[in-house]
């Protein structure tokens, strides 16, 4: 734990000299360096309830170091903090993969309501039904939208949502004795958490690869077909950024040998009201409200990632779905409640799912759109993307290069220089630009991943194009430039290997903790 | 790039020495990864292993990837040095960077070093 009379450089005050400006590259000090014994935020109130016995004393710790800063100090050590961080509300943040569309703040005022607020997940339903109401209503506007018969809302983020779907997809084969089946099929320009939600659950991954036109590839794909697949996973559009051209052929050849179809979701801000992935013939989706329907995300989380299956899976959904469990006639409401499948996988989460964070924002966004404003969004999302593509692509190499969807992935690398995508990524931070996604997917060299979303006005896509065309020449005449960025920021350029080869734990490793 | 004539080389770039019994990935493999920074070798000595099993997972700054036996056999040694120094495979990929070494085994589907040269060049455009 850190002292707090610690030797860390304080930021000067005013008085002691002049002030480095806020690019100088200080260190903030903790909030246990900045603690003073005995500084205080708030008076506590004398003691109003009876006083008791205290357990006995070797229970009793005396050494909680808590720090001690007056409110002022807090608020200023946050807003430090905050100011070297850049967010969607900073700047534009062409993330591909993560869609990351600006949040509107209306969705704060909504999941702030005293009656969502102040509910407790233990209440009686029918102290709930408000809530209940807004569950049951996404659940109904998921189904629409994804085209399925059935959404639960628990699975607490993507990868947890496709954990979610393989073991209904398991289970479906299973109460069929169909039992020989143990293997997934993924292609290569699958996102990692495929792979590995799969490996979780013991089931073997067949990779197949991508065409030249970046489809997945259906020689390999039919070679692979057989009466020991589960099922495939596809992310449709792929990490590419383009709608698989054969994707019913795709579909047909799983189908046809007794495997299920997942979508991954990832990518849905392509196709809102444009094609229904459960029409197409994926028998299980998740979605990321936390991407397509602008629940905020980065940094961690948290994600929100409920699942739709079609109507052969809809009895093995976790448990509790929310569900209508009285008609109400024209003098009461009807009564909403929950319900058990008849062959559920069971619970996926403790209580209901991220309600307030994740379900009322997204809730919020859909109400607010409408069915025709959904489709603009992906509409602009598609232009966006191509538009970008199409004013950088004499300027970097696109190696899938056609029509894009709402994303697109170029090479970050120049014919005789040594400048990587690394390189470009972290010089655009010099420009004010959080960069893309890179070194993902796999498939292409030196990737950059390229996903503006549809928030985004014309001159915010000119001004990044511009940037990233000003990079590749300064890649050719100043190419240090570009190796030593950023050059703007507090801190420059970090040295990721030895953060990850010399690991520094605050905690012990789990054998420490086998004896205790 | 370098890939040794005395060596045999799979499509998803691990080598095999047949005088030896070692196996390890190819010198392609590290440039592409980049810094490495976490090997696990996923064998042991004594293990009977057939061509294709996974026997490491190899992770670098830009990815992580499985190692794939390029041959069978059963394992005589294990380079246990690798998960304190993973850097030992981009500075000495056929030499101190070896991984498992096998006997009595077969290879799979192998490349000599001139069609393993010839697939990593087209993988490259």
């Amino acid at each position: 734990m850190v002292n707090a009379a610690s030797t860390a450089k304080h930021r000067p005050s005013t008085g002691s000299g002049p002030v480095p400006p806020l690019s100088a590259k200080i260190v903030e000090p903790t909030v246990f360096d900045l603690s003073s014994p005995g500084r205080i935020g708030v008076t506590m109130p004398d003691p109003d309830v009876p006083e008791t016995t205290l357990p006995p004393r070797e229970l009793l710790r005396s050494d909680l170091p808590l720090p001690e800063l007056a409110e002022v100090d807090v608020v200023r050590h946050y807003m430090h903090l905050s100011s070297f961080n850049y967010s969607v509300d900073s700047g534009f943040y062409p993330l591909g993969s993560c869609t990351m569309k600006y949040n509107p703040k209306i969705n704060e005022d909504t999941c702030r309501l005293p009656g969502f607020l102040h509910t407790h997940p233990l209440q009686p339903i029918e102290t709930v039904q408000g809530n209940l109401l807004l569950m049951y209503t996404l659940q109904e506007w998921l189904k629409e939208i994804g085209g399925y018969a059935a959404v639960t809302l628990q699975p607490a983020a993507g990868a947890h949502g496709e954990f979610t779907g393989v073991l209904m997809m398991r289970a479906y084969h299973k109460s069929r004795g169909d039992t020989k089946r143990v293997k997934m099929i993924i292609p290569d320009s699958a996102h990692g958490t495929n792979p590995a939600s799969v490996g979780m659950m013991g089931l073997q991954v067949v990779q197949v690869p991508s065409d030249e036109r970046g489809n997945v590839d259906l020689k390999a794909l039919e070679a692979a077909c057989d009466n020991t697949v589960v099922g495939m996973m596809l992310t449709n559009p792929n990490t590419l950024g383009l709608f698989d051209e054969n994707i019913e052929k795709v579909i047909e050849l799983v189908h046809g040998c007794g495997g299920l179809m997942y979508g991954d979701g990832a990518n849905l801000n392509a196709l809102l009201g444009i094609v229904r992935p459960g029409d197409l013939g994926f028998d299980v989706m998740h979605f990321n409200l936390h991407k397509t329907f602008s629940v905020p995300h980065g940094g961690g989380g948290p994600g929100v990632g409920p699942v739709g299956v079609a109507a052969r899976l809809a009895d093995f959904l976790p448990e509790p779905l929310v569900g209508m469990i009285e008609e109400g006639d024209d003098d009461t409401a009807p009564l909403y409640g929950f319900l058990k499948p008849a062959k559920s996988i069971g619970r996926m989460k403790a209580f209901h799912g991220h309600f307030g964070g994740g379900f009322v924002r997204a809730f919020t966004y859909i109400a607010m759109h409408g069915p025709d404003g959904l489709k603009d969004i992906s509409q602009y999302a598609v232009l966006n993307a191509n538009y970008l593509l199409a004013r950088l692509r004499d300027t970097y190499r696109v190696p899938f290069d056609r029509i894009c969807m709402h994303e697109f992935v170029a090479e970050g690398r120049f014919e005789g220089s040594d400048v990587r995508a690394l390189d470009i990524a972290k010089r655009l931070i010099d420009y004010n630009f959080h960069p893309p996604t890179n070194y993902f997917p796999l498939i292409v060299h030196e990737a950059l991943m390229i996903e503006p979303t549809e928030t985004e006005n014309k001159d915010t896509l000119d001004a990044f194009t511009d940037a990233l065309i000003k990079i590749a020449e300064e890649a050719k005449t100043q190419p240090d430039l570009l190796h030593n960025a950023p050059s703007t920021t507090r801190f420059g350029r970090m040295d990721e290997v030895k953060a990850a080869r010399e690991l520094v734990l605050c905690c012990g490793l789990p054998e420490d903790y086998s004896n205790q | 790039m370098n890939a040794p004539a005395n060596l045999k080389y799979t499509k998803s770039d691990e080598w095999f020495d047949p005088a030896t019994g070692a196996m390890g990935i190819s010198d392609y493999a590290q440039s592409q990864l980049s810094d490495i920074v976490f090997v696990e070798i996923l064998v042991e000595e004594g293990d009977t292993i057939e061509a294709g099993k996974a026997i490491a997972s190899v992770e670098s700054v830009k990815a992580s990837a499985e190692i794939y036996a390029p041959a069978g056999g059963k394992v005589t040694a294990v380079n246990k040095g690798l998960s304190d120094k993973p850097e030992t495979l981009n500075s000495d990929p056929y030499g101190a960077g070896w991984m498992v070494k096998v006997e009595g085994g077969a290879a799979g589907e192998t490349l000599d070093s001139a069609a393993y040269e010839k697939h990593c060049e087209e993988r490259s455009h």
